[in-house]
C-alpha cells in the first residue's frame, strides 16, 4: 500500500513539475476558464431574462460559474491521456512498464495531477467570478460541494482520457474523441442554459450527463435552498461513475501490455 | 510490498552469490514464438518462430541482426513488456512469465528510445527511477550521484533532459538503467543514432560493465545487447547469436564463428549485375574458390589460399570477358557469418 502511494507521489510529482516549467501553459490553464467565464458572461447576461428562467433571484454570472467550472474540469481531464501518448512515443512507459512501478499509480499519477489542476482552476474560477460581481449564498458549503463534484467528474474524464490513449495509442484519435464529446457535453447540460427554456429529449439526456451532475451540485450547493435531494443522487452517481471509469482505466492498461 | 534498500541489495547479491556457474543461465529462452496481428483476414506476422537463447552470468551477449530480424521484440519479451504465444522465459533465475514482479526487481532496461522525461532534470530522473526501485530518499540521492559521476553527467545534472545531446541522454538511459544494480541490463541498439564519440564512449562503458566495475569487483552485471552494427557485436560481445526472421541462425564467441568459417573471403565487385552473373558461373568452376554467391553487382567466395587466389580468378574473368571493378580478401569478419548463416549479404538487409 505505501509503494502504492509513494509511486503515486512520485508520479504525479512529475507531471506537476512538468507543468510549472512551461509557464505558457500555465497561464493558459488559468485563463482559459476565465474567458470563458466573462465571455460567455457577457454574451448570454440577459438571458436571464427570458421569462421562466429558472435562476432564483441569481445574476446570469452567478448562475454561469457552476458551469465554468465543471466545463473547465472536463476539458482539462481529457487531455490526461496525452502523458500516456507522450510516454509510449519515448521510451518512458516501456521503461515504467519493466520497473517495478504499480500499476494503478500509473493511472493515480495522472489523474490526482488532472485532479490538482482542475482544483487549482476552480478556485480560480470562484475568485473571478467574485471579482466580477457575483455573491453566492452558501459560500463555504457551496464552494465544498463544487470541489469535490469538479473533482470528481476529473477523475471520471481523466479515466476516460487515459482508457482511450491506452487503446488507441494515438494522439490524434485521442484528440478527436475528446473534441467530439465535450462540446455536446457542456450543450446537453445546464452548464450555461437551464434546461427548463430547452425541449424535453434534451432536458432527459441532461438527467443522464455527468457534466450536468457535477454543474447541478455545485449549482444547488451555492444556493440558499439547496435542493439536497437533488444534490445527493447526482454525487453518488459522480462517485460510482469515478470508480467505474478507473477500473476501466486499469483494464486498459491490462489490454495494453496484453497486445504489446 | 516496501523494501529497505538494505535488504533489496541483500536480496540481490545473495543470489547472485548462490547462482552457481554451470548450470544456472542469466537469461534462459526456450522456443520463443510470436506473432503479431497485422488487421483483418491477414495471416499474423510471425516476429519469433522458436527462438531458443542461453546467457550465462556476467557475459555480454550480442544478438544480433537486422532491423526486422526479431531482436527488439525479443529483449521485449525477456524484459516483460511482452508475452510469447509459446514458450518458456527464466531472467535472473526468475520465471518471467510466472512471475514478471520478481523479474522487473533483477533488471535494467534502456529501450531504443529515450527514457528519461525531457522536463525533468538528469538528477530528478535517476531519483525518480530510485525510489521507484524502492530506495528511500537518502539512499536515492547517493545512488544518483553515484552514477552521475560515473557517467560524466554531474555538471549535466541540473539541467532537463531535453537540452541533452544524443549521446548524454542514451549515457542517462544507461544510469536509469543501472539504478537498482540489476542483475541483468538489456540494451536495445545502445549506440544507434549516436555521433562516433558519443559511440566510442559507450562502447567503453559498456567494456566497463563487462569488466565488473558495477559490482566494486565482487561481480558482473550479464548484459544482453542488441545491435544492427557488425563491428559492434564483434566488439563487445563475448558470444553472440545471429538472429535473422525470428530465430538464431548462429551462435558462439566472435572468433568462433568466425574461425568455423575457414579461410579468406574474395569479393568482387563487377560493372553490373549481369556481369556479376557471369563471374560467379565461372568462378564457381574455379578448383580453389568455394562458396560462390552473387548479390547485385558483388560477388562473394571463400578460399583457402589467401590473396594468392586472385590472379587466377582475375584471369578467369578476363577470359570471359567480364569487367572486374574491384577484388578485396580478407580475413573472415562478421559480415561472411551472416552470409553464411542467413544465405544473404549483412550490408544488403540491414539498411
Amino acid at each position: 500500500m505505501t509503494t502504492l502511494v509513494t509511486h503515486s507521489t512520485l508520479l504525479t510529482k512529475r507531471s506537476l513539475t512538468a507543468l510549472l516549467r512551461q509557464p505558457a501553459f500555465v497561464l493558459i490553464t488559468l485563463i482559459q476558464p476565465a474567458i470563458w467565464l466573462l465571455l460567455f458572461g457577457a454574451l448570454f447576461e440577459d438571458v436571464v431574462q427570458i421569462p421562466g428562467f429558472g435562476t432564483g433571484g441569481r445574476s446570469y454570472l452567478e448562475f454561469l460559474t457552476p458551469g465554468v467550472v465543471a466545463m473547465t474540469a472536463l476539458f482539462s481531464a481529457a487531455w490526461a491521456g496525452t502523458v500516456y501518448i507522450e510516454d509510449m512515443n519515448l521510451g518512458v512507459m516501456d521503461r515504467l512498464l519493466a520497473s517495478p512501478v504499480r500499476r494503478g499509480a500509473m493511472i493515480n499519477g495522472t489523474v490526482v495531477y488532472q485532479g490538482i489542476v482542475s482544483i487549482v482552476q476552480t478556485v480560480v474560477i470562484i475568485l473571478i467570478a467574485y471579482a466580477a460581481g457575483a455573491r453566492f449564498e452558501r459560500p463555504l458549503v457551496g464552494t465544498g460541494l463544487t470541489f469535490v463534484s469538479a473533482a470528481l467528474l476529473t477523475v471520471v474524464f481523466a479515466a476516460m482520457s487515459n482508457a482511450v490513449a491506452l487503446l488507441s495509442r494515438d494522439q490524434n484519435a485521442l484528440i478527436g474523441i475528446s473534441q467530439l464529446l465535450s462540446l455536446p457535453l457542456v450543450f446537453l447540460s445546464s452548464a450555461i442554459m437551464d434546461p427548463e427554456l430547452a425541449p424535453t429529449w434534451l432536458q432527459n439526456i441532461a438527467t443522464y450527463n455527468p457534466l450536468d451532475w457535477a454543474v447541478v451540485v455545485s449549482r444547488e450547493g451555492l444556493s440558499t435552498s439547496t435542493d439536497w435531494a437533488a444534490v445527493w443522487p447526482r454525487l453518488g452517481a459522480l462517485a460510482a461513475l469515478a470508480v467505474v471509469m478507473s477500473s476501466l482505466a486499469t483494464q486498459a492498461f491490462r489490454a495494453y501490455q496484453r497486445s504489446a | 510490498m516496501s523494501h529497505p534498500p538494505a535488504a533489496l541489495h541483500g536480496a540481490i547479491a545473495a543470489e547472485r552469490t548462490t547462482a552457481p556457474d554451470d548450470g544456472a543461465y542469466a537469461i534462459e529462452a526456450q522456443d520463443l514464438v510470436k506473432t503479431f496481428p497485422s488487421g483483418r483476414r491477414r495471416e499474423p506476422v510471425r516476429a519469433l518462430g522458436g527462438l531458443t537463447l542461453r546467457v550465462r552470468p556476467g557475459e555480454v551477449f550480442g544478438l544480433l541482426g537486422p532491423n526486422g530480424a526479431g531482436k527488439s521484440t525479443t529483449v521485449r519479451i525477456l524484459a516483460t513488456l511482452s508475452q510469447p504465444n509459446s514458450g518458456s522465459v527464466r531472467v535472473a533465475g526468475i520465471d518471467a512469465l510466472a512471475d514478471p514482479a520478481a523479474v522487473r526487481r533483477s533488471i535494467g532496461l534502456v529501450s531504443q528510445k529515450p527514457s528519461a522525461a525531457p522536463m525533468m532534470t538528469g538528477r530528478e530522473s535517476l531519483e525518480m527511477a530510485a525510489r521507484i526501485h524502492g530506495l528511500d530518499r537518502r539512499e536515492a540521492r547517493r545512488r544518483t550521484e553515484e552514477l552521475l559521476d560515473r557517467f560524466g553527467l554531474a555538471d549535466a545534472a541540473d539541467r532537463l533532459t531535453k537540452t541533452y545531446s544524443g549521446g548524454m541522454n542514451r549515457k542517462l538511459d544507461v544510469a536509469i538503467g543501472l539504478v537498482n544494480r540489476p542483475s541483468v541490463l538489456f540494451l536495445d541498439e545502445p549506440t544507434t543514432g549516436l555521433d562516433p564519440e558519443a559511440r566510442a564512449q559507450m562502447w567503453a562503458e559498456i567494456a566497463r560493465m563487462a569488466a565488473g566495475h558495477e559490482h566494486d569487483g565482487d561481480s558482473r552485471v550479464t548484459v544482453l545487447l542488441t545491435t544492427h552494427y557488425l563491428d559492434e557485436a564483434d566488439h563487445l560481445s563475448d558470444r553472440l547469436a545471429i538472429v535473422d526472421h525470428g530465430q538464431i541462425v548462429a551462435e558462439g564467441t566472435p572468433e568462433l564463428l568466425k574461425s568455423q568459417l575457414r579461410g579468406d573471403s574474395v569479393v568482387v565487385e563487377l560493372a553490373d549485375a549481369a556481369a556479376a552473373g557471369v563471374a560467379a558461373a565461372r568462378l564457381a568452376t574455379h578448383p580453389d574458390l568455394r562458396e560462390v554467391t552473387r548479390e547485385g553487382r558483388t560477388v562473394r567466395a571463400r578460399t583457402d589460399h589467401g590473396a594468392a587466389v586472385v590472379p587466377s580468378a582475375l584471369a578467369v574473368l578476363e577470359q570471359a570477358g567480364v569487367m572486374v571493378a574491384s577484388a578485396t580478401v580478407a580475413r573472415p569478419s562478421l559480415d561472411d557469418v551472416y552470409l553464411r548463416h542467413a544465405g544473404r549479404a549483412f550490408e544488403a538487409v540491414a539498411r
